[in-house]
């Protein structure tokens, strides 16, 4: 077999960040060649750079031996490299047919030539067996059904390499098997694809090498069938972590949040997007959640403080059942929130530190009497909050988008460890911060555990998991594949249960 | 033969006073489909009507008067994309600026150039073309093919412009720059420019509506002579679902409306004739309840698009 | 599509500080005078003897200084109303529809509630007028809510209802007998206000107004219920997350910017015409919206904004005596400042984000 693609030294680099560092990938036509790695390893930069939507700082692409340079998505088309997105590219209000056609460029056609197009995009529909329906509108089309659309319409444009983003993360297991008959149907057509995922058994079933980064470095390209799922595992995740985090054991305390065979459907197609989730918080614990993005954490996160209303199980918390209680009821009852992104949803960045301090707390009695907003109370407390958590502003009135990340996180980890919460739910609290910012709420974090707040921690960052939490479950695909202490466990189970194996099974092999 | 005399003349009204709105509302139709929500139709009428009369005048011909039109609805077009397009100001914003403009712009001119109080200055204008042979029917001939040359242009437009839209490619690129341009834009289609065009091509159509005000359906420039047919336009734009033969008919509904008052002011009926003047806008506001919960507007309308 | 996230409305972070926004308004007031200027003279008259006449107009005489603040009193009002809908995030078109519903609702209390002192009649004509452009706002809010009907598009639709519904009103049910013009008879005494500056037109309708501006400023930065709202119109999504109600902030927004508009169409009424007539606004519904952007939304800068466009207004009639320029060109003139201000903002904007972008990359070099 020949070599098709090549991107050779690859390295991408973002202010403050380097995306990826040197990567060389090699695919061979025909090929499922898979990009395994974490969130934040580098998988999906790498892919928007082959597609032409970044340029690489450094290093080049190679085509068929033949070096290419992309300027834009269109370029890199031209040349047969589409991409699915995750989020798919598609126009719910039009037919199946008219998205295929969009922008298509037929020899300066004034006319649209539907029924040629619909007979070649048949003839495609047959060969692949894809089970499309040309005439549908692409809303009333089911998720599984639309990425066909998208797989066509790559097809369609003349793609000779496809790359599919994480394209089972939407998926029900029915119609990823459909989508891996198709995957091995193309290969047999010589279409080579480039496979995106984080989830081990799936990489391992349909690909023929993969190629594991980690922090924008490659790991290493192996052949599939030479590699276990614990190997992969291990490449994925592998890495000394640091469990410097001094923390005194703790007795263990009473059950502050317990969570009891929650589920939540989605309303639009009844997917599930957690399925009987059970756990729970006690006091002066941190309870870690890991998994990898997307996999019904942030879900979790909406249903508790009443964002979201699960459809079925409860929420108990000092004997109320918060399932269908509202956001500002739960909050005012001994619960903090820190929101997973800061600039979006906790924070209101056009607004002052002394406006962004009150978001939580402005209608209680000590911040003015009934309609009443004592701003000089308000700015006392800022003032306060601002020393006490040493955060870095020229006064309590600068506006929020002038403070640096880290600054800003403080503000809101202030703001919600002020309220004096008996549980915290903290979603992400380190995300795109620096190593100083990162300590100190992690040092935050702990002296609140051991004052004896329970904290409920979700977070993609497995250092930060481990180090901090007294115990882990783990999330996948909206349910809970595992419940552990930090000490019992190894990286490389922790890597097959954010891959999807539940513990129970990975411990019974283990014990075989 | 008296009744069917009548109603003929009725519907010949219906749609000598239909075409202005129908072609302002196809002109916003076009508006729309590219995103940008345009409510400055009133403005771009006013400022072409006034156009329309002032070309007519020196240059003697009411064709030229058209022309003259035209490029002035052209440049407000100009203006509204270089404002919203380049710089992602408001669209709403800058339409309602461009209503007060048009509306006190053609109302400065027109003092300046024809005077405060003196008589109309005699202009060249549209005159009927009946269509030989079938003008000649009865009742449907007088109804329907003695017109001016503009209500046919308007009427031809609708299934020109349908064409357009669904069934060539460019009209495909058009709808999905209105419906999502991130879409567009990854497959290759200059977002930019497509609504550049789309809003000059547009607002020249809301021109010839304008113009078609005071070169046919009078002979002369009041200040406020569009007394809201702009507005009429964007409702019936919203009740015709976005598609051209929905405008038509709208626009159809909404002067029978205008007709049958009259009918009733003549007969002394106890309906007074404000509130069929208000049935366009309440229609709208029903139909906006009733489509609420399907898409018929375009997805990205009035959203600005930023490139990467 | 597949996501169940509430889609927020993305909120503009960017930052404008509010000297750059004061500098941004006066250059762009200062570039609108001078197109005008340049338009003037394009048109054959004099730019200079226009503007002095206009000046005149509006500031040469006590009589003169009088008539600016009787045009700028509905402005003020108007202005707060867009603004106050804007803080929250909504686009309120409908001013002028709301105001004639203030206005014939006051005009309402004003001719049929009989013998009540002035101290009481004049309240309840304000009660009524405020209510009135209130629930007609309410309409759009709850269709907003209920339905998520545009804001945008409905209060466009129910300006033309309004102004339609006003026009039977005072040609049937409210027409002064016999019947021969179309307006409604006079107000009772008791409800009409009082003067400011005697010998001229100033009522104290405009004292009233600044009252209003000073409860508009008391809401949005010194109480809870404005607090919501102004976190609402800049990050829904956070405002959610913090157990905000944004539906009924809706709601209650509609129906105070609503309320305002109907308290310009009061004042017109108490202070101005004395009756309903079919022509109680010349737009300044409308020219509301230019006087908030001039302001920027703030109190004092709907001040300054009511005050430059009711000085345009007062000094065109002299402007069109004295240098034959048609007064249109004052609203050329205020179509030019909204256009330039929305403008030199997204420039301003652009720039920023230029110079943000050449900062981290210098950055990338390091």
């Amino acid at each position: 077999m020949s070599k098709i693609l090549e991107m050779i030294n690859i390295t991408k680099c973002f202010p403050g960040v380097m995306a990826n560092d040197n990567v060389t990938l090699a695919v061979e036509a025909g090929e499922v060649h898979s990009l395994l790695g974490e969130n934040g390893a580098g998988k999906s930069t790498l892919m928007n750079v082959l597609c032409g939507l970044y340029r690489p700082t450094f290093g080049s692409i190679r085509l068929d031996g033949e070096e290419v340079k992309f300027s834009s998505a269109r370029d890199a088309m031209a040349r047969g490299i589409g991409m699915v997105h995750q989020h798919f590219m598609l126009i719910p209000t039009m037919t199946v047919l008219d998205n295929c056609l969009i922008g298509a460029k037929d020899a300066g056609k004034f006319v649209l030539d539907r029924k040629t197009t619909a007979e070649k995009l048949t003839e495609l529909i047959e060969k692949y067996d894809m089970k499309v329906d040309l005439n549908a509108k692409v809303g009333s089309l089911s998720v599984g059904q639309r990425q066909r659309v998208e797989i066509i319409k790559v097809l369609y444009r003349g793609a000779r390499i496809l790359i599919l983003d994480e394209p089972t993360a939407v998926l029900t297991p029915q119609e990823t098997l459909e989508l891996f008959e198709m995957i091995r149907s193309l290969t047999e057509h010589n279409f080579t694809v480039l496979f995106i995922s984080h989830k081990l058994n799936e990489v391992k079933e349909i690909s023929d090498k993969v190629t594991v980064l980690r922090q924008g470095c490659v790991t290493g390209t192996y052949k599939t069938d030479d590699c276990s799922v614990e190997d992969l595992a291990r490449l994925m995740v592998g890495r000394e972590i640091d469990l410097s985090v001094k923390r005194a054991e703790r007795e263990k305390g009473e059950i502050l949040l317990d969570v009891k065979n929650l589920s939540l459907k989605n309303a639009e197609d009844q997917k599930r997007l957690l399925e009987d989730i059970c756990f729970d918080v006690r006091e002066g614990e941190i309870l870690g959640v890991a998994g990898v993005d997307g996999n019904g954490q942030s879900e979790l996160v909406e249903c508790l403080t009443g964002m979201q209303v699960a459809s079925s199980g409860e929420i108990v918390y000092k004997g109320q059942n918060l399932r269908k209680m509202k956001t500002r009821e739960i909050m005012s009852n001994g619960i903090s929130h820190i929101p997973q992104d800061r600039q979006k949803t906790g924070l209101i960045m056009p607004m002052t530190l002394v406006e962004n301090f009150a978001l939580q707390d402005y209608y209680r009695e000590e911040f003015g009497k009934s309609v009443y907003l004592n701003w000089a109370a308000v700015t006392e407390h800022s003032k306060k909050l601002i020393k006490d958590f040493s955060i870095k502003t020229p006064s309590e009135l600068e506006l929020a988008q002038n403070l640096s990340g880290g600054n800003q996180q403080k503000v809101i980890i202030a703001r919600e460890i002020s309220r004096h919460p008996e549980l915290l739910i903290a979603m992400h609290p380190t995300r795109g911060l620096d190593v100083g910012a990162i300590e100190y709420i992690h040092q935050q974090l702990v002296e609140q555990r051991n004052k004896g707040i329970g904290i409920l921690l979700v977070s993609t960052e497995l250092e930060e998991i481990m180090k901090l939490s007294d115990r882990i479950i783990v999330m996948y695909e909206g349910k809970i594949m595992g419940t552990v202490k930090p000490s019992d466990i190894t990286i490389e189970e922790m890597g097959l249960m954010m891959g999807g194996q539940a513990l129970e099974s990975i411990r019974a092999k283990k014990a075989v | 033969m008296g009744v069917l005399n009548s109603i003929s003349s009725y519907i010949a009204t219906d749609i000598r006073m239909a075409a202005p709105i129908l072609l302002a509302g196809l002109g916003l139709l076009l508006v729309n489909w590219s995103g940008l929500l345009y409510i400055g139709a009133e403005g771009t009428m006013l400022i072409s009507a006034f156009a329309a009369v002032a070309g007519s005048f020196y240059l003697g011909s009411v064709w030229a008067g058209l022309l003259f039109g035209m490029i002035a609805g052209a440049l407000f077009g100009l203006i509204f994309a270089f404002l919203t397009v380049t710089l992602r100001a408001n669209q709403t914003v800058v339409g309602v600026a461009l209503n007060v403009l048009g509306a006190s712009l053609s109302a400065t001119l027109n003092r300046v150039i024809f005077g405060v109080e003196t008589t109309i200055a005699k202009i060249d204008t549209f005159e009927t073309m009946a269509i030989p042979g079938l003008s000649k029917i009865p009742v449907i001939g007088p109804a329907f093919f003695n017109h001016m040359p503009i209500v046919y242009l308007a009427f031809l437009m609708v299934p020109l412009i349908s064409f357009f839209l669904f069934r060539t490619q460019q009209g495909l690129n058009l709808r999905s720059v209105g419906e999502n341009p991130r879409v567009s834009d990854t497959l290759g289609i200059n977002v930019y420019r497509t609504r550049y065009t789309a809003s000059i091509l547009g607002n020249m159509i809301i021109g010839i509506g304008g113009a078609f005000l005071s070169t046919g359906l009078l002979n002369f420039f009041t200040e406020d002579m569009v007394s809201g047919r702009g507005y009429i336009a964007l409702a019936a734009v919203i009740f015709g679902k976005y598609k051209p033969a929905g405008v038509m008919l709208a626009a159809m509904i909404f002067m029978a409306g205008n007709v049958v008052s009259n009918i009733l002011q003549v007969s002394g009926a106890a309906i007074p004739y404000t509130f069929l003047t208000m049935i366009p806008y309440v229609l709208t506001i029903v139909a906006l309840v009733v489509f609420a919960s399907r898409a018929v507007a375009p997805n990205a309308l009035g959203k600005p698009y930023k490139r990467g | 599509m597949i996501g169940i996230k509430k889609r927020g409305k993305k909120n503009n972070t960017q930052g404008k500080s509010g000297a750059q926004q004061v500098l941004v308004s006066f250059f762009a007031t200062v570039v609108a005078l001078l197109l005008g200027m340049l338009l003037i003279s394009a048109l054959g008259f004099d730019p200079v003897k226009a503007f002095s006449s206009m000046l005149i107009g509006s500031f040469g005489s006590l009589n003169a200084f009088a008539e600016t603040l009787v045009k700028m009193t509905p402005l003020i009002y108007t202005g707060m109303s867009f603004a106050l809908a804007s803080r929250c995030g909504l686009t309120n078109l409908g001013m002028e529809g709301q105001l004639y519903m203030g206005a014939l609702a006051g005009t309402a209390a004003g001719i049929y509630l009989t013998g009540l002192p002035a101290a009481i009649h004049i309240p309840l004509t304000m009660l009524a007028g405020f209510l009135g452009g209130g629930l007609w706002g309410l309409i759009a809010g709850s269709l907003k809510v209920r339905f998520g009907a545009s804001e945008i598009i409905t209060t466009v639709m129910l300006n033309t209802i309004a102004i339609n519904f006003i026009d039977y009103m005072v040609n049937g049910p409210m027409i002064e007998p016999p019947g021969i013009n179309c307006q409604t008879p006079p107000v009772q005494d008791s409800a009409i206000l009082g003067n400011l500056i005697p010998g001229t037109r100033a009522h104290m309708g405009f004292i009233i107004a600044l009252v209003f501006v000073l409860l508009f400023w008391l809401y949005l930065w010194r109480s809870k219920p404005g607090y919501e709202v102004r976190v609402s119109g800049l990050n829904m999504e956070a405002a959610r997350y913090s157990g905000i109600n944004t539906n009924k902030n809706i709601l209650l927004v509609m129906f105070l910017a609503g309320g305002l508009a109907g308290l310009a169409g009061w004042n017109e009424i108490v202070a101005v015409q004395i009756r309903m007539i079919p022509s109680v606004s010349p737009g300044y519904g409308f020219d509301g919206i230019a006087v908030s952007l001039v302001g920027n939304n703030a109190p004092l800068g709907i001040i300054i904004g009511a005050f430059l466009f009711g000085a345009f207004r007062a000094g065109g009639n002299r402007m069109q005596i004295m240098a034959k320029v048609p007064n249109a060109i004052v609203s050329v003139i205020q179509a030019l400042v909204i256009i330039t201000i929305v403008a030199s903002q997204m420039v301003l904007e652009k720039w920023n984000d230029r110079k943000l972008q050449q900062e981290s990359g210098s950055k990338e070099e390091v």
